[in-house]
């Protein structure tokens, strides 16, 4: 439990210093807890639990600056993930009362986590079909196929700033249309 | 996507936000909110005529102290509620403690006056407009202050709300004081605890629907 903690709070601070590797960590070892987390409470929505953590994943992004350095992670993290929980059962049973103990923070409950991803049942690349080409396709050849952003720019004619620029502006744009999306 | 390809994707941007940023945009939302409320009280109301005699009477300050402290439980509590997970914590059991101690003052104040004087002690002049205007006066806030809570994670939506609303009456309180000449505590304790009351609760009902972020 402690260590959990320590070990996700460090990470997400060197993330917020600029570490992209350090942030690919906390995302990815995050993603593994709120993956058990989620399990747990939608044993009758199976279906929706990689959303759900997708969804938590791009809102703890979203949302990075409400993390306070000095304060715990956990008690944040998950405090972010009711929150997402909470919606989803409303949006699924709006008449329904939807019963969920105000304490329940999950912290008692981390371990085990779970690091196998199922494959989102929302396509976001659907989504990504919806961007204009100048950002949906340095996306698609740099993150997507993992090409350079030099073979991009020769394979789009567009200038390696513009698939740079294409790349974060989309990106954005992407984390915005997920985040609006249910 | 698989989940991994997501987090590749967010681990590309800048990762760098700005510090201290629940702190900076509540504090920006009440400077806009409080420079409103003063324009707009200093274009249509006018300071009090006896604004230079009134600064030397400690009832004026009182007056005014009264919302400021109410503004000040309230930006506490919402510094944290701000917050995913963030609870109003020790500012609402000192905000009640306040009114508490604000409403014996202003009981003890009647006892002690002589019966006949008792009714203008907390009528006063101005009873329903001094309402009025201070929940008019807090919109500005009001509206400042939802506007950077949606950029912020709060998570207890209506506690949220109604802090905003407290500290937006609080503005608005403290703002119509300039130009109020009610000089009695048990006309503080009720009309401008009521007029701080009415965004307090306007604010946590407005909350679910306003304040929700994805």
């Amino acid at each position: 439990m402690e260590d959990v903690e320590e070990a996700l709070r460090a990470a997400l601070l060197l993330a917020l210093a600029g570490d992209k590797a350090a942030y690919v960590a906390f995302l990815t070892r995050s993603g593994a807890h709120l993956r058990a987390y989620f399990r747990r409470r939608l044993v009758t929505f199976p279906n929706d639990v990689e959303d759900l953590v997708q969804e938590t994943l791009l809102a703890v992004h979203n949302r990075r600056h409400t993390f306070e350095p000095a304060a715990r992670l956990l008690p944040w993290l998950y405090a972010i993930a009711r929150y997402k929980l909470v919606d989803l059962l409303r949006a699924q049973s709006p008449r329904q009362a939807v019963e969920i103990p105000l304490d329940d923070d999950g912290i008692g409950e981390l371990i085990p986590a779970d690091a196998s991803p199922a494959e989102s049942q929302r396509d976001l690349a659907k989504l990504l079909d919806t961007l204009p080409d100048r950002y949906r396709l340095p996306i698609v050849l740099v993150k997507l196929e993992g090409r350079s952003v030099a073979e991009a720019a020769r394979a789009t004619g567009m200038s390696e700033p513009a698939v740079k620029v294409g790349i974060h502006r989309g990106l954005k744009k992407l984390a915005l249309l997920a985040s609006t999306r249910r | 996507m698989k989940t991994d390809a997501l987090i590749a994707m967010l681990a590309q941007g800048p990762l760098v936000v700005p510090r201290r940023a629940v702190g900076h945009r509540l504090l920006a939302a009440i400077a806009i909110g409080a420079a409103l409320a003063a324009l707009v009280m200093l274009a249509t109301l006018h300071l009090r005529a006896d604004l230079a005699a009134a600064l030397h009477v400690p009832m004026f300050w009182l007056k005014l102290a009264v919302p400021l402290v109410v503004a000040a439980l309230a930006i506490a509590a919402l510094r944290r509620l701000a917050r995913p997970g963030g609870r109003a914590g020790s500012a609402v059991a000192l905000g009640a403690t306040f009114l508490a101690l604000l409403a014996a003052c202003a009981v003890a104040d009647v006892v002690i006056a002589p019966a006949a004087e008792r009714a203008a002690l907390v009528l006063g002049k101005t009873a329903l407009p001094c309402v009025f205007i201070v929940a008019a006066l807090s919109l500005p806030t009001l509206v400042a202050a939802f506007v950077a809570l949606r950029s912020l994670a709060p998570t207890r939506l209506a506690a949220a709300g109604a802090a905003a609303g407290a500290l937006a009456g609080g503005v608005g309180a403290a703002v119509y004081a300039w130009h109020c000449n009610e000089m009695t505590l048990p006309f503080v304790a009720v009309w401008y605890v009521l007029g701080m009351a009415i965004p307090a609760i306007l604010g946590a009902v407005l909350a679910r629907r306003w304040l929700h972020w994805s």
